[in-house]
C-alpha cells in the first residue's frame, strides 16, 4: 500500500504579490511503503517544497496529501462525511461518531510531526541544547515517552549514525561539521518516524561523511522497516541507494520509476540539467564499443563485478 | 514568509522609479510638507489629486498602495472619533447625551483622514514603493555626507544600515528553517501558557545566535580579505547622478507647495470649507 500519497497537489509562493511562484503544479505522486524514495530535481524545480507538505509544516493550496490513507489537510466537514475514519466509525451513532472522528483526527496531527520524521537541509542548524545527548533527546521528550525509553532511543539512534558515547556530554558545536551533522540526524531517528525525509542529507560533506550518512540512512530502514523519501539532486547519491526514483522539473513530476527506468532516459535528463552518473555513462559508452556489460551499473563496486564477469573468464587471452 | 521582501518594494520602471534616490528622499520631504500646508477644503482636493496622479505615475496597483493604510487605520479611527466629537464650531448638527457634532468638526475629520492618507501614500510612493532599501541608504548617505565634515561618521553608519538590510531576509529565512527543523522535532510554538511559549523559543534563538555571530565573522573577515576599511577614498559601484528629470520633478512639487499654500485662501464660503 502507498504509505505516502499526494493527489493533485499545487502549491504557490507569495500569493497575491509581485513575487508570486508556482512551486509544485498539479502533483500526483505516490510513495510505496518500505522503500528509498529519491526525488531529485534541480534547484527550483520545488523538490524542497513538498518535503514540507509531508508532515504538515506547510499545506498545499489545492490538492491532497495523505499519510496512510488519512488526508494531512482535512477540513472538518469532509472528516465527518467522506473520510477514511468516516468509514471507520461507520457503526457508531451520529454524535458518537463525531466525537470519536475529532478525537482520533486530532490525535493524527499531534503526531504527525513523529509519524513522518523531517531532516532539513543543513540540519546541524536545529542544534542548540547544551550537550550532545540532550539534543538528540530533545525530539522523543516532545513526544513525551519515558525517561528509560528516551535513553534508549537516543543510544539506539546514536549507534546508527556512528555518533560515539564519549562524545555525548560534550557541547554539539564543538563537534566537527560530520559529527554535527550526525548528530542532528539522530536526533529525528530517535523519534522512530515511520517515514523519514531528509533534504540533501549529505550536502556539503566530503566522500567519507557522504557514505556515513547514506549507510546510517539505508541501516535504518532495514531496522525499522521505515519508509524513506531523500531529495538531492545527487545522481550518483540517488543510483547507489534509491530504490524508486521521481524526477521533478518545473514543478511537476517528469518522471517516475526505478532507477533503470529513469536513468535510460539520458537525453531527457540532461535536458533537464540533471546528469546520469558518470559510471553508467562510462558503461553506456564500453557498451556502445561493444563490451557485452550488463545493463543497470550505477555504483563502481557493481561496475567491477561487470567487468569481472566479462573479463573473468575469458580475460587471460587479453 | 518564503520569498520574504524587505519594506514594500515593488519592481517597476515608471518614471518615479527611474528618479535618483536623493531627489527621491527630497521629494518625500517636500511631499511631507505639502500634506501639512492644506488647511481648507479647496487645498485638500488639490492634495488628493496630487497622491491620486502620483499613484498614476508611479503605476503601481491600488490594492498594493492601500495596504499600507492597514497600520495607521486605527489612528484615523481614533483621530477621526476624536475630531468629530472634541471639536467645538458654530454650526451644531447632532446633539446626545454628552456628545456635540458640530459641521466643523466632520470637516476636520474628514480633512485629517486625507492627510494621513495621502502623506502616507505619497512617502511610499516616493520611498519604500518605487526604491530599494539600498538605494534609499545610498541616497541617504550622499545627502548626509556633509556631516562628514563635522566627524561624523555617515559612510560606518550607512554601512552598517545596508549589511542590516542585507541580512533581514536571510535571517528571516534561516528563522523559518529553523522554526521547520524544530516543530518537526515536535516543538508547539502556538501552545501552552506564557512560560512554555517562551520557553519553546529556546530551540529557535540558540541555533539562530550562533549563525547569526558565525556569519558576522565571515562577512567580516571576507570584507577584510578586500581591503576594506572604512569610507575613507573609497569609491561606489552605482555612482548617482541627478538627471533633469531629478530637478523638474523637485521644482515641480517645491511649485505645487507653494501652489497649495495660496490655494487656501480660496474658500467655497465657509472658514474652512
Amino acid at each position: 500500500m502507498d504509505k505516502l500519497r499526494l493527489e493533485n497537489v499545487t502549491y504557490r509562493y507569495d500569493v497575491g504579490t509581485a513575487f508570486e511562484q508556482t512551486a509544485l503544479d498539479d502533483v500526483t505522486l505516490s510513495i510505496e511503503e518500505g522503500k528509498i524514495t529519491g526525488i531529485i530535481g534541480h534547484t527550483g524545480s520545488g523538490k524542497s517544497t513538498m518535503m514540507k507538505l509531508l508532515n504538515g509544516l506547510d499545506h498545499p493550496a489545492e490538492g491532497k496529501v495523505y499519510l496512510d490513507g488519512v488526508d494531512l489537510n482535512a477540513d472538518k466537514k469532509e472528516l465527518l462525511s467522506s473520510s477514511s475514519l468516516f468509514e471507520k466509525y461507520q457503526n457508531l451513532s451520529k454524535s458518537a461518531r463525531k466525537k470519536a472522528i475529532l478525537s482520533e483526527y486530532a490525535d493524527f496531527k499531534k503526531n504527525l510531526c513523529f509519524r513522518v520524521g523531517l531532516v532539513m537541509q543543513y540540519p546541524e542548524y536545529q542544534l542548540f541544547e547544551e550537550t550532545v545527548e540532550k539534543d538528540i533527546s530533545f525530539g522523543p521528550k516532545n513526544m513525551g515517552l519515558s525517561e528509560e525509553e528516551i535513553k534508549k532511543r537516543v543510544r539506539e539512534a546514536a549507534m546508527l549514525t556512528g555518533v560515539s558515547e564519549d562524545l555525548f556530554e560534550k557541547s554539539p558545536f564543538d563537534l566537527s561539521g560530520g559529527q554535527k551533522r550526525r548528530v542532528a540526524l539522530a536526533g529525528v531517528m530517535a523519534m522512530k518516524p515511520e517515514v523519514l525525509v531528509l533534504d540533501e542529507p549529505a550536502a556539503g560533506l566530503d566522500p567519507r561523511g557522504r557514505n556515513n550518512i547514506f549507510s546510517s540512512i539505508v541501516d535504518y530502514r532495514n531496522q525499522t522497516g521505515s519508509t524513506v523519501i531523500i531529495v538531492s539532486h545527487s545522481m550518483e547519491d540517488m543510483a547507489k541507494y534509491c530504490d524508486r526514483v521521481v524526477v521533478m522539473n518545473h514543478a511537476r513530476v517528469a518522471m517516475e520509476g526505478d532507477r533503470k527506468e529513469v536513468f535510460a532516459h539520458v537525453g531527457e535528463l540532461s535536458s533537464m540539467g540533471l546528469d546520469i552518473p558518470e559510471i553508467t555513462r562510462l558503461a553506456e559508452l564500453l557498451r556502445e564499443r561493444g563490451l557485452p556489460l550488463t545493463d543497470a551499473i550505477y555504483t563502481v563496486e557493481e561496475a567491477t563485478s561487470a567487468l569481472l564477469s566479462v573479463f573473468g573468464k575469458g580475460g587471460a587471452d587479453r | 514568509m518564503k520569498g520574504f521582501t524587505l519594506g514594500q518594494y515593488y519592481p517597476g520602471n515608471s518614471f518615479i522609479h527611474r528618479l535618483d534616490p536623493r531627489a527621491k528622499i527630497i521629494l518625500g520631504i517636500l511631499a511631507i510638507v505639502c500634506t501639512f500646508l492644506c488647511k481648507t477644503l479647496f487645498s485638500f482636493i488639490l492634495l488628493f489629486a496630487l497622491t491620486l496622479i502620483l499613484a498614476i505615475l508611479s503605476r503601481i496597483p491600488l490594492k498594493i498602495l492601500l495596504r499600507s493604510l492597514r497600520p495607521v487605520l486605527f489612528i484615523l479611527l481614533f483621530t477621526s472619533l476624536v475630531n468629530i466629537f472634541m471639536t467645538k464650531g458654530e454650526n451644531l448638527l447632532f446633539e446626545y447625551w454628552i456628545f456635540h457634532v458640530y459641521e466643523e468638526g466632520l470637516w476636520n475629520a474628514l480633512f485629517m483622514i486625507v492627510r494621513i492618507t495621502s502623506l502616507i501614500v505619497m512617502t511610499g510612493i516616493f520611498l519604500t514603493y518605487t526604491t530599494t532599501p539600498i538605494a534609499l541608504t545610498d541616497g541617504l548617505e550622499q545627502l548626509l555626507s556633509p556631516l562628514k565634515k563635522l566627524h561624523i561618521p555617515v559612510h560606518d553608519f550607512a554601512m552598517m544600515i545596508t549589511i542590516a538590510l542585507r541580512f533581514i531576509p536571510t535571517l528571516a529565512e534561516e528563522t523559518e528553517r529553523i522554526m521547520n527543523a524544530q516543530r518537526a522535532r515536535g516543538v508547539n510554538f502556538s501552545s501552552g501558557g506564557l512560560f512554555k511559549r517562551v520557553r519553546s523559543l529556546i530551540p529557535i534563538l540558540i541555533p539562530l545566535f550562533v549563525s547569526a555571530f558565525n556569519r558576522a565573522f565571515d562577512l567580516a573577515n571576507a570584507m577584510e580579505c578586500r581591503c576594506y576599511h572604512g569610507g575613507e577614498g573609497r569609491t561606489r559601484l552605482n555612482v548617482l547622478h541627478y538627471k533633469a528629470a531629478d530637478f523638474i520633478a523637485m521644482i515641480l512639487l517645491l511649485g505645487i507647495g507653494i501652489g497649495l499654500f495660496f490655494a487656501n485662501r480660496f474658500t467655497f464660503g465657509g472658514m474652512i470649507r
